[in-house]
């Protein structure tokens, strides 16, 4: 029997809804980015991933580029309209801009637990340039 | 797309009596840099201040205006 096309969008988006609630539950640390720690497609994402990396906490990162619809059911949990999105412990902490001023109050640090650096976080470049800095 | 004066005056117009500067940090038009100082801030965490500003854009955020960054802090 043919369901309509939209429940099972709903029922789709419930479950995307429910994954995403699993990985915010799950990992202490989770920041929604464009691209990959490795590879940000974006100069906020590779911004809050450096001061992730900076502090070196571990985490876990999601990709939101993978599919749309991540953003989407994101955004309609978390309240908060853009990407990044870093949570700790269950809670949005925020975007790029609240990371950065956290991150040089030394808030960030005690919040996760770990020694302020001394060093000042190292972005990843984004696109062409990261062969570069392989090389480099 | 709008320009940094339309969006100084749309957060000025949602959180009277606040102080507001905009500007457009990569000159296409799309990345904006905004600085609020308003009194309903008062008591509020940097989060919820910047969840007020961006409501008052609604869906243009990641649209129109791809990116607003913002710094807050109550008057």
């Amino acid at each position: 029997m043919a369901m309509s096309t939209i429940e099972i969008d709903a029922q789709e988006r419930q479950e995307l809804r429910e994954q995403i609630e699993k990985v915010i539950a799950e990992h202490e640390v989770v920041l929604f980015m464009k691209g990959t720690p490795e590879a940000p497609a974006c100069g906020f994402s590779a911004r809050t991933v450096a001061i992730l990396q900076a502090l070196g906490k571990p985490f876990a990162a999601v990709d939101v580029l993978v599919d749309p619809r991540i953003r989407q059911e994101l955004s309609a949990l978390s309240n908060w309209p853009t990407i990044p999105q870093l949570f700790v412990r269950g809670e949005l902490v925020g975007g790029c801009d609240i990371a950065t001023e956290l991150f040089e109050s030394g808030e960030l640090a005690k919040l996760l637990g770990v020694e302020q650096p001394t060093q000042p976080p190292e972005e990843q470049g984004v696109g062409l340039t990261q062969i570069e800095n392989r090389l480099g | 797309m709008p320009k940094p004066e339309e969006i100084k005056a749309r957060i000025e117009a949602a959180l009277p009596g606040s102080r507001v500067e905009v500007e457009d940090f990569t000159g296409g038009g799309d990345h904006f840099r905004a600085t609020v100082e308003s009194p309903a801030f008062a008591g509020k965490t940097v989060l919820e201040q910047h969840r007020m500003v961006y409501e008052i854009f609604g869906a243009e955020i990641g649209g129109p205006i791809h990116a607003l960054s913002l710094k807050t802090k109550p008057l």
